[in-house]
């Protein structure tokens, strides 16, 4: 046998196996979505159609709100945790993130026990203001689930990124009279800049797609995840559910190219 | 004065944001072990929930392993020969093959999962079999062992390798075995704890692909958390987090021992 038609050998499951369980279904999906009462129409209803459209904007914003949030947060405590030593820092650090690889789910479930009816925050703020704060059920818990699925992998990101400043930059502009805050302003943070497109695209791309955070919280929140699965299980209304669900996939792939076309790493979407 | 109080206020936003991370965790895991949550850890302590947990559900956590491992095998059965042939070949075809595999996690598991439905619920006995869920996690994390096993290979000089024991008249599939795969092995292990990890905590496919009578332990866990009392929840999450936990220690170990070296 020679060299190359080994290599061949190698390769071929990968190309079976790609084909028949991945790009044949998909390919199938996209077709399926142009075949509801509207034809190739029914890729647009995710753009015209009110309802639709509202919780198109509705997970944007949603979106959008947990990357700024996100990124404000890790950047705080990334830079700060990159620039000091201190006793306990690494235990600091594997706090903030271990929760990794935690699936969607789980996460759901301990925003349940935070902000839930048995919540950690309606214990102590009925001892406080005498009312029960409830908020896990709604788009803030399912806010606070994407915050805290971002977080690690945001901080990580960031941490990586400052690693690599260059600390002669900042003694530069401190020397020539920048006050601290100055400093952070003109030098560090454009300097993250390609690390916040990254990362901020990941968590994005997140909390645009991730399911089962929004689905053990509430099946009535209103995304574009949840709307999908209603679709397709309740309403059977497989066009409509397949033209959604290939609208979402191309946001968040567009997003993932975009961050990695800017970090060169891997990136992934999951939860 | 000013940089102390500086420190001290973002080192008290870090801890701040620790905590958000750490106490649902600690909660949780206490709320597993509570004889009444509600009354609080002063009711006692007890395992009957981690107990009952198994009696109920023990069938979903042996069938995650049985899928964890069986995606396992096929990820490392398909995925190393196509990493090693993918990063030999090179060239369009190997970006374009390497681009499609990835695609997947770019996408919603909900669209995979939906795709997959469409075009193969309709055969039933696969339908409602183990088997089509096996195919949604060998789908979503084959990119995870072959790029995992292709960063090893970057690093080493394997083409020299290779073609110092086709000098000695070793056929491909020896050099493969001989040389390829132990050379490969620290990102065979990597990629293994990476697929192995996700597939135990696949949700968002696995919801849409289970059947009654095929539930791993995440849909078990959407399940009780869903219509069980808050303990057994917790319990359930609890047994997730002790199988869990072993394979991120030990996945940072090899991160930790991969930037060292």
């Amino acid at each position: 046998m020679s060299h190359r038609s080994f290599i061949w050998i190698c390769l071929l499951p990968l190309v079976a196996v790609t084909a028949a369980f991945f790009l044949l279904p998909m390919a199938r999906l996209v077709l399926l979505g142009a075949q509801g009462p509207h034809g190739l129409a029914g890729y647009l209803a995710i753009l015209f159609e009110p309802r639709y459209r509202a919780t198109l904007i509705n997970t944007m914003v949603l979106a959008s709100v947990t990357t700024a949030a996100t990124l404000a947060i890790a950047t705080v405590s990334g830079i700060f945790l990159q620039r000091h030593r201190f006793p306990g820092r690494a235990v600091l650090v594997a706090m903030l993130t271990f929760p990794l690889a935690f699936p969607g789910v789980v996460i759901g479930f301990l925003i349940i026990l935070l902000a839930g009816r048995q919540g950690l925050i309606g214990g102590i703020s009925s001892h406080l203001i005498g009312e029960k704060l409830v908020f896990a059920y709604s788009i803030q818990g399912l806010f606070l689930g994407y915050l805290y699925f971002s977080i690690p992998r945001v901080i990580l990101t960031i941490m990586a990124a400052a690693q690599k400043l260059d600390p002669g930059l900042e003694e530069a502009a401190r020397s020539l009279g920048a006050g601290p805050w100055a400093v952070q302003r003109d030098v560090v943070l454009p300097a993250l800049g390609p690390a916040f497109v990254a990362s901020g695209a990941i968590a994005f791309a997140t909390a645009m797609g991730a399911f089962g955070t929004a689905f053990t919280l509430a099946t009535n929140i209103d995304v574009l995840p949840m709307l999908i699965y209603t679709e397709f299980t309740l309403a059977a209304n497989f066009s409509t559910a397949a033209a959604l669900s290939v609208g979402l996939g191309l946001i968040s792939w567009a997003m993932l190219a975009l961050a990695r076309s800017l970090s060169g790493g891997t990136v992934a979407a999951t939860g | 004065m000013r940089d102390r109080l500086i420190f001290t206020a973002q080192l008290l936003f870090t801890l701040l944001v620790a905590a958000f991370l750490v106490v649902p965790v600690v909660l949780s895991i206490s709320a597993g072990v509570t004889v009444n949550y509600f009354r609080g850890i002063s009711s006692g302590v007890t395992l009957q929930w981690v107990f009952q947990v198994f009696d109920l559900y023990a069938d979903t956590i042996l069938l995650s392993f049985l899928i964890a491992f069986a995606t396992l095998a096929v990820t490392l059965l398909v995925g190393v020969p196509a990493a090693y042939a993918l990063h030999v070949r090179g060239g369009l075809l190997s970006r374009i093959v390497e681009e499609i595999i990835t695609l997947p996690l770019a996408i919603p598991g909900l669209a995979i999962a939906l795709a997959l439905l469409i075009s193969y619920g309709g055969f039933g006995g696969f339908r409602r079999s183990w088997l089509f869920i096996l195919v949604g996690h060998v789908v979503f994390t084959m990119p995870f062992m072959v790029r995992s096993v292709m960063a090893v290979f970057s690093t080493i000089d394997i083409k020299t390798l290779d073609e110092g024991a086709a000098s000695l008249g070793a056929p491909p599939w020896r050099r493969f075995l001989d040389i390829i795969v132990p050379n490969a092995m620290p990102g065979i292990l990597a990629g293994a704890l990476m697929v192995v990890t996700l597939s135990l905590g696949e949700f968002n496919l696995t919801w849409m692909l289970h059947t009654p009578l095929t539930k791993t332990l995440p849909v078990g866990l959407a399940d009780s958390y869903a219509s069980m009392r808050l303990e057994v929840a917790s319990a359930y999450t609890l047994i997730f987090f002790i199988m869990i936990v072993p394979l991120l220690v030990a996945m940072q170990f090899f991160a930790d021992r991969g930037q060292k070296a």
